[in-house]
């Protein structure tokens, strides 16, 4: 596969690539403000991102502020992900009918073809959490077809992050802030505010990317231009506004299971379910059967669920995880620890929405350094506090 | 589009989550609050093939679904599809009202098996508490189905009174047999009863087997299990040795859901049937 | 008279095994065969206890009154196992009912003549002592199992770790 290197596009043309993905069937979903966030919905033009915009972050706390210049992606990531998209907060299974002959028949539910989305400023961490989501619904013996077919038609447009979060920490998970090329992608692009102009060096990831490229009123990239690229995301990378205490950790927190930490962040968690929400790798569901006031017809249908419910590990008589101590453990050991054993990586990709959108702001770099530090600093290292956060731009 | 997906296996359902309309075919009560229903599959379907330990998605119209292990014979040519069922709940009670003719919804066969293979050759214990019978009953037939394959085949069950004892009357076929030997205790027994009275650990040591060639499969309530695979380590066995089956709240029972999930198992997939030295660091952990 | 028949009866039973010929013959004297038939009663609650039963043959169960008529069986002990500690201490009244449930063969322990002979031979007496306890540790456990209701409605979170 020979893809053309890079090329820059201005600022000015940036809807040239929105045309040329809607001549291709595609529909763009991307970043555009509603309710005083930035979240996922359709983009028809450039001027539907949130140009000069920016986020606030820290725990518990989002706020949007101007920014001095005119960016389309000056900001971090809000509180939805992809996931929805793929892998939707509601979705029917089957319908079941009862005859009269107490004949009972199945139909599967969601039939219909996805639409064929193309994901706008996707960001490194949330490339990986997509590729840790296709390892859950599709990496085992069982495939989740309702995910497969949505993910076989995207197309997917990623940013290098240009502006680190108050609460990310992708540095320290390894997952950003720059998109490389061992995770999937088809176009990539770093946005570029320099004196000489504003404009957006793009890299194709895929055969496809690479086409849609070759049609884009674009100019060679010169080394400078990749130089000043990279100088983009190694600034980002130094403005982490957390960090995960990162060898070792899964083996510190399983032997720390009766930690007191872990009562610690029971009395300050409500159990609010926010955090695994706004996770773009959790995963779990519940389902839901009703019936029709007839009585002959019947539902199936998917939700996304949380392992914050006290239903969640419900079994006749009660539930496995009753305290609000062993769901924080649950949720935490899985996400770091038992993840690795399950899917080969971490399940954090290091976005920081959970600490941003958890209303009392615990924060889970936090916790696990906490974990790591009280009783076991020698088996983990590089445990530090909290980096200082980047000021906002 | 995004480049390499990753390959999925051929071979299984496509739609592992929409049930097969099967009919009730037989229903028989067993105890007060357990009961057995034989299924058919309808139309064209074929009967379904699993191995011992597995278990089915049973779905009673408008009410839900229940991970229901199968409880008949598995060898090929065995009619019906065997499930036992205790009544607890809303779907259990819903499928304690059916009766012949009746339909319900299955999905499945899921999960690992028992070890038949593994343990041929050796000694064979099965211990069961309660409605831990039903899902080792496929691996006691199928052991019955192939002696020679096996030592000696001990069958250890604990029930809380003689009403609540699983498959009396078969259990006492079972004892019959050759090379087979049977104890059955009760927690308490008010009626005439001349099985053993006390805990199913005590059991044990009144069977007969060669702690260094024998398989041990428990099946109950965790903390049964628990204490009885204490009790076999103490008569010799080993935890490579002994095999317990989990049990968690399952919506999908594929994985999906994340409900099942013990530590880094999904019980539907990985297991219910778990080698205990595998398992036994989760198995002790306390709200997990 | 030496009762050389009893010695190695005593010596085969599980509860005896390993204790040194000299405590063996000590004790041989304090044992006597006996029979029961099914049904038959080993022991009464409230009834003094003078003695204890080394099980050969059979089965027994320990039997309290039932809360609404009849009696509740609580638990059953078979041949190489032994039945009966009342005679330990005082006030040396059994606490349940022993029933034979089969036709049972038996070695029926004197205590009182055991208590002597362990006040004369406190090593004798520490030996016996341990093996009993070692059976009251082993019931007081698994009666506890019995308590926990195991094969009734059970969660993980409830239940005890060890
Ligand atoms: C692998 C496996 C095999 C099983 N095999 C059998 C069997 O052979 N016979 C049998 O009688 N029971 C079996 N069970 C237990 C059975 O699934 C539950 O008793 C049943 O789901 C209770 O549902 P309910 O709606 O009647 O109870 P409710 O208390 O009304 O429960 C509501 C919901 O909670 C969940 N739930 C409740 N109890 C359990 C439980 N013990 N395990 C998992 N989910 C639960 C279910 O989602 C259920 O729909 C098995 C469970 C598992 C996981
Ligand atoms: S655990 Fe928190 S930081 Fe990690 S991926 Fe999920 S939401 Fe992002
Ligand atoms: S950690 Fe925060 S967001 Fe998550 S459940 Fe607890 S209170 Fe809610």
């Amino acid at each position: 596969m020979k893809l053309p290197q890079s090329a820059l596009l201005e600022r000015a043309s940036f809807d040239t690539l929105l045309d040329a993905l809607r001549r291709r069937g595609f529909k763009v979903v991307g970043p555009v403000i509603q309710d005083e966030a930035i979240v996922y919905d359709t983009v028809t033009a450039s001027a539907d991102l949130p140009v000069g915009w920016t986020d606030e972050q820290d725990g518990g706390h989002y706020r949007l502020k101007r920014r001095k210049d005119e960016a389309l992606f000056g900001y971090a990531v809000g509180p939805h992900s992809w996931k929805k998209y793929l892998h939707p907060a509601n979705l029917k299974l089957w319908d079941a009918t009862r005859d009269a002959g107490a004949a009972l028949r199945f139909e599967e539910g969601d039939t219909e073809k996805p639409p064929k989305l193309a994901f706008l400023g996707v960001r490194s961490c949330e490339l990986r959490a997509i590729a840790i989501q296709d390892k859950v619904f599709m990496g085992s013996a069982f495939t989740d077809e309702h995910y497969r077919k949505r993910r076989e038609r995207i197309f997917t447009i990623a940013v290098n992050c240009g502006t680190a979060g108050g609460t990310c920490f992708c540095v320290s998970m390894k997952t950003g802030p720059k998109v490389t090329g061992d995770v999937a992608f088809d176009l990539a692009l770093t946005e570029l505010l320099e004196e000489s102009g504003h404009y957006f060096l793009i890299t194709a990831g895929s055969e496809a990317g690479a086409e849609i490229l070759k049609e884009l009123p674009t100019r060679p990239a010169t080394p400078e231009d990749l130089a000043t690229a990279d100088a983009v995301v190694d600034r980002t990378a130094q403005n982490m506004g957390r960090e995960m205490p990162a060898e070792g950790l899964p083996k510190v927190l399983l032997e720390n299971l009766e930690h007191p930490r872990w009562d610690d962040v029971a009395e300050r968690c409500l159990s609010c379910a926010n955090c695994t929400m706004a996770c773009p790798t959790c995963f779990c569901t519940t389902v839901e059967d009703t019936t029709d006031l007839t009585g002959d017809h019947a539902e199936r249908w998917r939700r996304w669920d949380s392992c914050f419910t006290l239903d969640f590990t419900y079994m006749h008589g009660g539930s496995v995880q009753q305290s609000a101590r062993s769901r924080y453990r649950q949720w935490m050991t899985h996400k770091l620890a038992t993840w690795h054993e399950q899917f080969g990586s971490s399940g954090c990709v290091g976005c920081g929405r959970c600490i941003t959108w958890c209303p009392v702001g615990i924060d889970l770099t936090e916790e696990a350094a906490a974990i790591c530090t009280v009783e076991n600093s020698n088996t983990a290292t590089n445990i530090s506090e909290p980096a200082s956060r980047d000021p906002s731009p | 589009m995004s480049a390499s997906l990753p390959n999925t296996m051929p071979g299984l359902p496509a739609a592992p989550l929409v049930p097969e309309p099967w009919q009730v075919a037989a229903r028989r009560e067993e105890t007060a609050d357990t009961f057995t229903l034989t299924l058919q599959p309808t139309g064209e379907a074929e009967p379904m093939r699993f191995q011992p330990g597995q278990f089915n998605m049973l779905y009673a119209f408008g009410t839900g679904e229940s991970a229901i292990s199968i409880s008949g014979d598995p060898s090929e040519g065995s009619s019906g599809l065997i499930h036992t069922v205790r009544r607890v709940g809303y779907v259990t009670s819903a499928l304690a009202r059916l009766s012949p003719g009746d339909m319900v919804g299955v999905r499945g066969p899921f999960g690992s098996a028992w070890p038949m293979e593994d343990a041929r050759g050796r000694d064979l214990i099965f211990m069961a508490g309660g409605i831990g019978l039903a899902p080792l009953r496929p691996a006691i037939y199928h052991a019955l189905n192939h002696r020679a394959d096996y030592g000696r085949i001990i069958i250890l069950t604990g029930a809380r009174t003689p009403e609540d004892a699983l498959y009396l009357a078969e259990q006492e076929t079972w004892r019959e047999q050759d090379g087979v030997e049977g104890h059955l205790t009760v927690d308490r027994a008010e009626t005439p009863w001349t099985h053993n009275v006390g805990v199913v650990t005590t059991l044990v040591p009144k069977a007969c087997f060669d702690p260094a060639n024998a398989v041990a499969m428990i099946c109950g309530p965790e903390i049964m299990m628990r204490y009885s695979a204490m009790e076999l380590r103490k008569s010799g066995l080993t935890d490579n040795r002994i095999y317990v089956t989990m049990e968690r709240n399952m919506k999908c029972a594929v994985a999906f859901c994340g409900h099942c999930q013990l530590g880094p198992e999904f019980i539907c997939k990985d297991g219910p049937v778990y080698r205990f030295d595998r398992i036994r660091f989760w198995f002790s952990q306390r709200e997990f | 008279m030496k009762v050389t028949t009893l010695e190695p009866i005593l010596r085969e039973h599980p509860f005896f095994a390993g204790l040194p010929d000299t405590g063996l013959t000590l004790i041989t004297g304090c044992a006597k065969n006996v029979r029961f038939e099914a049904g038959a009663a080993l022991a009464r609650e409230g009834d003094p206890a003078e003695h204890f039963y080394l099980i050969r043959e059979g089965r027994v169960s320990l039997e309290l009154p039932a809360p609404h008529g009849g009696t509740v069986k609580i638990q059953t002990i078979d041949a190489g196992e032994v039945v009966g500690w009342s005679w330990l201490m005082p006030p040396y009244q059994w606490q349940f009912d022993i029933s034979a449930v089969t036709p049972v063969r038996a070695l029926e322990m004197d205590g009182t003549c055991l208590r002597g002979k362990c006040d004369a031979d406190p090593r004798l007496g520490y030996e016996l002592m341990k093996r009993f306890s070692r059976v009251m540790v082993e019931r007081l456990a698994s009666t506890r199992l019995q308590l926990l209701d195991l094969y009734g409605v059970q969660h993980p979170a409830s239940s005890p770790t060890s």
